[in-house]
C-alpha cells in the first residue's frame, strides 16, 4: 500500500500507472480526504468514487431532490411464507451433497432507524463459494465451481426482526477494476423495511480482512465508523460444537416517516 | 432507542445510524430476479399496460446489468398488502415487480396504471434502480402523464424545472404503452430522490 508515494510526489515525477493498486489507493485516499475537508461524515457510500472504475459513468451528477414520501412510498411490499420456503435459509442443503468450505451461520436482526424490529420481511443473500467463484455465467475467475453450492438464500424475519442463514464462508476473488484487484470476502444482502424508502442492498464483510484498505467498493463509504457497520462480529455463542462457526450482523434500515396513526391503518 | 418528539414530523436526528448500502454488483442475476418478476399482471390482461424503457450511462450507452424494482398501488389507488410476488398467483396483484435490463439496456414490466392514492393526487409508481458501478440504490418516481391537473399540483414536480420534471413523467407511446427511460448521468439525467431521514 502506498498512498505515501502519491502524497510525497513532486511536480514532474512520474505518475503511477492508473491500473496499479497504488493509483487506486491514492484515489481512495483523495476522495476520503475531500469528504473530511468538507466535514462530511458519510453514512452512505459516495456515489462519485473514481477509484471504483465502473462508477465513472454510472453515478448521478446532480444532488438527489428532496421528496416527502407519500402514498405507496410509506408502505413496503409484503412477503411471507408463500414467497419463501424455510429451507432456503440453509445454503448448504440446496443440492445433492455437502458444499466444500468452512460452514458458518450468519445471524442477526433487521431493525428500523428507531430500533424497532422489522418483522416478517424478506431478506435475500447471494455470495461466492469457498473458492471465490460465483455460479454466475459471467464470472470467469478460474476457481472451481462447487456443484453443491449455488450461494443463494432467502429468509423471512421473525417477530423480533431476526434472520439466520447457514452457509459456507465465501472466498475473496479477483476482479477487473485494476491490476491485482481483489474483493474482500463478502455476502450480498437485500433488505426491505416497512416503507419502500427503506430499501437496502448492501454487502456484509468478515472481521479482520486484510483486503479492506485496498477495496474501492468498501472504501467508498468514506467514514470508518460507517464502514465498520458492514463488518460482522465473530460470536462464539452462535458457533455450534463440532459443526459451524457463528457470525452476528445486525442491519439498521433508514428511519420511517409514517405517523403512528398511519402505521395503525397499515397493520 | 429514542422517543419521537410529538411535535416533530420526522425525528430526524433521533435514531440509530443506518447500515450503509453497497453496489448490487455484477453477479445478482441468479439470486434476485424471480419468475414473472416483470409481470405484475399477466401480459394480455384487460386494462394492463406495458411500462418500458432503457437505462443509460453518462455516455448514453445502455446499461445491460441494471436491476429495476417497481412498487405501486392498484388501478383504484389502493395500496395492496398481498404476499406472493416471488411465487406469483396470476390472479393476485401484489404491486411489486423486479426485472433486470437486457443486453441493450432495455426493460419492460407489464402492470396496471396506478390510481391516485388520495383524491386529486398525481398517480405514480415508485422505482428503485440498482447496477454494477452504482454504489447505492437510487429512488425515483414514474408519474403517469395524465391527468395534467394532478401533475400541476404535485409537490415534487412543482419543485422542479421543466427539464427535470420531464424526466419523471412517463411518455404515452402510440400503442398506449408507457415509456420511462432512466438516465443515470449526463444529459437529461433522471431526477433521483432523497427522502427525509436519509443521510448522505
Amino acid at each position: 500500500m502506498s498512498e505515501t508515494v502519491i502524497e510525497g510526489r513532486e511536480a514532474g515525477e512520474a505518475v503511477p500507472d492508473r491500473d496499479s493498486q497504488a493509483a487506486v489507493s491514492a484515489e481512495i485516499a483523495a476522495a476520503q480526504a475531500d469528504d473530511e475537508s468538507q466535514g462530511i461524515a458519510r453514512i452512505q457510500p459516495r456515489l462519485d468514487f473514481p477509484a471504483y472504475r465502473s462508477a465513472a459513468l454510472r453515478h448521478p451528477t446532480k444532488e438527489p431532490r428532496h421528496a416527502d414520501p407519500e402514498g405507496i412510498e410509506l408502505v413496503a411490499p409484503v412477503f411471507g411464507h408463500r414467497d419463501v420456503d424455510p429451507l432456503e435459509a440453509d445454503l448448504t442443503i440446496q443440492r445433492g451433497g455437502e458444499p466444500i468450505g468452512e460452514r458458518i451461520r450468519i445471524a442477526g436482526r433487521v431493525l428500523d432507524g428507531d430500533g424497532r424490529p422489522v418483522r416478517g420481511q424478506l431478506v435475500e443473500v447471494w455470495q461466492a463459494n469457498a473458492a471465490g467463484r460465483y455460479i454466475h455465467k459471467r464470472d470467469q475467475h478460474p476457481a472451481p465451481v462447487d456443484p453443491n453450492f449455488t450461494g443463494v438464500g432467502r429468509a423471512i424475519t421473525g417477530d423480533d426482526g431476526s434472520y439466520s442463514f447457514v452457509t459456507i464462508k465465501p472466498g475473496p476473488y479477483p476482479w477487473r477494476n485494476h491490476r491485482n484487484a481483489w474483493r474482500p470476502a463478502h455476502v450480498h444482502f437485500s433488505l426491505f423495511g416497512t416503507e419502500f424508502t427503506q430499501r437496502l442492498v448492501t454487502q456484509m464483510y468478515f472481521p479482520g480482512d486484510p483486503l479492506f484498505a485496498l477495496d474501492p467498493i468498501y472504501q467508498a463509504i468514506t467514514s470508518q465508523q460507517a464502514r465498520d457497520r458492514l463488518v460482522a462480529t465473530y460470536d462464539h455463542d452462535t458457533s455450534e460444537h463440532e459443526w459451524l462457526l457463528g457470525y452476528r450482523w445486525d442491519i439498521v434500515l433508514t428511519g420511517t416517516h409514517a405517523t403512528p396513526m398511519e402505521e395503525g391503518e397499515h397493520v | 432507542m429514542s422517543e419521537t418528539p410529538a411535535n416533530s414530523r420526522y425525528a430526524a436526528a433521533a435514531g440509530l445510524a443506518p447500515t450503509p448500502g453497497q453496489t448490487v454488483g455484477p453477479f445478482y442475476h441468479y439470486a434476485l430476479p424471480f419468475a414473472d418478476g416483470e409481470h405484475l399482471v399477466p401480459a394480455g390482461t384487460p386494462g394492463s399496460v406495458r411500462l418500458h424503457g432503457t437505462v443509460t450511462d453518462g455516455h448514453g450507452a445502455p446499461v445491460p446489468d441494471a436491476l429495476l424494482e417497481i412498487w405501486q398501488p392498484d388501478a383504484d389507488g389502493r395500496v395492496v398488502r398481498e404476499p406472493g410476488s416471488l411465487r406469483r398467483d396470476p390472479g393476485v396483484f401484489t404491486g411489486f415487480g423486479r426485472t433486470q435490463t437486457w443486453r441493450d439496456g432495455g426493460y419492460s414490466f407489464t402492470t396496471v396504471e396506478p390510481g391516485a392514492t388520495s383524491a386529486g393526487s398525481a398517480p405514480f409508481i415508485a422505482m428503485t434502480v440498482f447496477a454494477r458501478g452504482l454504489l447505492n440504490r437510487l429512488f425515483t418516481r414514474v408519474y403517469l402523464p395524465e391527468p395534467a391537473a394532478a401533475l400541476e399540483s404535485d409537490a415534487l414536480l412543482s419543485s422542479l424545472d421543466q427539464a427535470d420534471r420531464d424526466t419523471l413523467v412517463a411518455v404515452r407511446e402510440g400503442d398506449g404503452s408507457l415509456r420511462f427511460d432512466v438516465r443515470l448521468q449526463g444529459e437529461r439525467e433522471t431526477v433521483f430522490l432523497r427522502y427525509p431521514r436519509h443521510e448522505v
